[in-house]
């Protein structure tokens, strides 16, 4: 076991991609993902790190010159937050089609208008559908856990998928923990040195990023949403993995006092610590209330979240994004979809909470299980509430 | 460096042919259209800079005639991304192979790092990546192909366009002659980040372009090349005229051929005799309609730029200071 030390989240999370053995990093400042690359600077500026770090002049540079470093073959790492990864949108669809393994950490932040630094889960939620693996975590030590197994998810030869390790903004990456570090011989151990199959070599050269006509576009997005899905099962091998090293095991539906629990909540990210507490009380009170937290979220645990779910009359999801002109919620659509197909299913309701770094509190939790509960019976005429709204 | 000095190798243009590379590394079956000169740059370019480069290409014309998947007439190892970002991935290419190379895990010397695109990938939507990765100082040639439109997306007016030109987006009219605005100047911008090595080049002097393309990548940190490419398709000229045209552009001090080396600019190509600009206007149709009092304006502008242009390459300074001090004992 390692030592048990109190860090901040940020540095944690540099730290990690020290482990890593990062050799590129190409990032651009972006409250709140600041701590991570100016940490990541540090130890590149004091040979901790052997790594070339590129400052480039804005996100949509940071991603590219990511897409060189790994074109290249070098391990490479980046971070950004809200505008930032809106900026890099349209690359971020061309890093995970051509396959690059890159890793990225997402200080989930509110994207404006108006201007917020505060956080929520808007920004990952407009870019959903990117084709990367998109990973929530909830704590110190689950960011710097799953930050060192992101680069062999993403690495591994029948994933080759780019990796974001979502973190909330603030609130997660601005909090000092208490933390377990793993030694350096455990990661090289666990995740060897990087060497691509495909590189820019001028011993074998190779067209990168060809140009795709209609009789072969489809085939192409069929390959990768194949592929993306796939990567479920060497996702969870290699969480077990570092479970076995570590004793810390992680799920892509991960369960809180779910036995014999009628009522379900389900979060991601920070949230889920303090539905925790919600849960805890209520339990104490005799609801038969779990909780549900949704780790993965692409590939979609379907399977998984089916599983997890049985049983429960009532599915509570807790959205931290508005999709604006949806008739819902970005995750209670998906997981609403989830379950059409099913016979038996349970009521799902959905509330969005905490936009903008509004705070979310364990009674807020309490209220939203006794709401749902009370709409479960009488109905509502809401697809969705927006909890806490005023006006 | 001195085996690639332009001024000797115009001795040697006579016979010189024999002695320039017969591989070819960006191979026939492409779909560039007839008359191409940006196709024939290309080829040159892909010469000069030998076997041991990396190409980062910008969408565009260039990309779209060489590498409709499953084709390619790239025998470099090359990458394409998207429009605006070329010159950031070219960035991260020469850091990826520069800590590789560091760390032993490739060995020898790293491949050398090129970057291509078009006007309008460079001089409009991808000038911050451009800047970006010019002021970081990496060790890379960018490649400028300037046919001054948008001529993939059908002849649309970028900044690159010259003044009077039509373009599907600057249509002459009741209004309008067409471009109202001068031609963006790339290479003071270039020029003005203090990198080594800028110059502009032509295919149609082909020995002038090949040995700045290996004075570029020879240079250590950035360098940037400007290549007028003549486009008969958005240009409206004759396909048998494209060689031509890149003369006239040089004799008619349009598009002068000059290179500035560590902040110090000279002509390349003499003019001894500068030809009046309608030579060069005349036999394309994008400036047919142009009348009197535009022509004039363009005579008047392109002689007052060039006279600018040779002021510049008598200075006695030059544009910066070395960022790097001679050595001891130089």
């Amino acid at each position: 076991m390692g030592k048990r030390v109190g860090m901040e989240v940020s540095i944690a999370v540099s730290y990690a991609v020290g482990l890593a053995r990062a050799e590129a990093i190409a990032a651009y400042p972006i409250t709140p993902q600041t701590h991570i690359v100016e940490h990541l600077s540090s130890m590149v500026a004091n040979g901790e790190l052997e790594a070339e770090f590129i400052n480039v002049e804005s996100e949509h540079s940071a991603i590219s010159a990511c897409i060189g470093t790994s074109a290249a073959g070098a391990r490479t790492f980046t971070a950004t937050s809200s505008q930032g990864l809106a900026l890099m949108h349209e690359i971020l669809f061309i890093a995970s089609a051509m396959r690059f393994p890159i890793v990225m950490a997402v200080a989930n932040r509110a994207l404006s208008g108006p201007l917020s630094i505060w956080n929520d889960h808007g920004d990952i939620m407009a870019a959903r559908d990117i084709g990367w693996i998109q990973i929530f975590v909830e704590n110190g030590q689950e960011a710097f856990d799953h930050t060192v197994m992101a680069f062999k998810i993403a690495e591994h030869s029948q994933v080759l998928l780019p990796t974001i390790i979502n973190m909330d903004g603030f609130i997660l990456t601005h909090v000092v923990e208490a933390l377990e570090l793993v030694d350096q011989e455990m990661v090289d151990r666990f995740l060897p040195s990087y060497h691509p199959r495909h590189y820019l070599d001028p011993k074998t050269p190779v067209t990168m990023g060809a140009f795709a006509m209609p009789e072969i576009y489809t085939e192409v997005k069929m390959k990768h949403q194949v592929t993306l899905m796939n990567a479920y099962d060497k996702i969870t091998e290699i969480w077990q993995e570092w479970g076995k090293l570590t004793g810390r095991d992680y799920q892509p539906v991960e369960r809180y006092k779910t036995q014999g629990a009628k009522i379900l909540l389900l979060t991601m990210g920070c949230l889920s610590e303090v539905a925790e507490i919600a849960v805890d009380e209520l339990r104490a009170q005799g609801v038969p209330v779990g909780l549900l937290k949704l780790r993965l979220w692409r590939p979609f645990p379907l399977a998984a979240l089916r599983e997890a779910v049985a049983g429960a009359k009532i599915l509570i999801v807790c959205d931290r994004a508005l999709s604006l002109g949806s008739a819902t919620a970005p995750v209670l659509a998906e997981v609403r979809s989830a379950f059409y197909s099913l016979a038996k299913r349970p009521q799902i309701l959905g509330y969005v909470v905490g936009l903008g770094g509004r705070d979310v509190s364990p009674e807020a939790f309490k209220e939203i299980v006794a709401q749902a509960q009370t709409e479960a019976k009488e109905g509502s005429s809401e697809e969705f509430h927006l909890f806490g709204v005023r006006g | 460096m001195d085996k690639f000095d332009v001024a000797s190798s115009q001795k040697y243009d006579v016979y010189a042919s024999r002695l320039l590379p017969r591989e070819e590394y960006f191979t026939s079956g492409h779909r560039s259209c007839q008359g191409c000169g940006e196709a024939l740059a290309v080829r040159w370019v892909c010469k000069a800079i030998g076997k041991e480069a990396v190409i980062a290409h910008a969408t565009g014309c260039m990309e779209i005639v060489s590498s409709g998947f499953p084709q390619t007439a790239w025998l470099h190892p090359w990458i394409h991304v998207a429009f605006e970002n070329t010159a950031a991935v070219a960035s991260g290419v020469e850091a990826g192979f520069k800590i590789l190379a560091r760390k032993g895990k490739i060995s020898g010397h790293p491949p050398k790092v090129v970057a291509m695109g078009g006007d309008g990938g460079t001089s409009d939507i991808g000038l911050q990546a451009l800047s970006g990765a010019l002021e970081r100082g990496h060790n890379f040639t960018y490649i400028c192909w300037d046919n001054e439109a948008y001529m993939n997306t059908g002849i649309q007016r970028s900044s690159s366009t010259p003044f009077g030109a039509m373009t599907t987006t600057t249509p002459p009219g009741k209004q309008s002659f067409g471009q109202p605005t001068w031609k963006k100047n790339m290479m003071a911008i270039a020029v003005a980040h203090g990198i080594p090595y800028v110059a502009t080049a032509s295919p149609s002097y082909l020995f002038d372009l090949y040995f700045k393309v290996k004075k570029a990548i020879e240079t250590p940190g950035p360098a940037y090349i400007h290549v007028l490419s003549v486009c008969p398709t958005g240009w409206r000229s004759a396909t048998d005229l494209s060689v031509r045209l890149g003369r006239l552009a040089v004799e008619t001090a349009v598009f002068p051929l000059y290179e500035v080396v560590d902040g110090r600019y000279h002509l390349t190509i003499d003019v001894p005799k500068v030809r009046p600009v309608t030579d060069y206007l005349k036999p394309q149709g994008r400036f047919r309609h142009l009348r009197e009092p535009e022509i004039k304006f363009i005579q008047q502008q392109v002689l007052a730029r060039y006279e600018l242009l040779l002021k510049k390459c008598e200075a006695p300074y030059p544009e910066f200071p070395p960022l790097h001090p001679a050595e001891e004992g130089e």
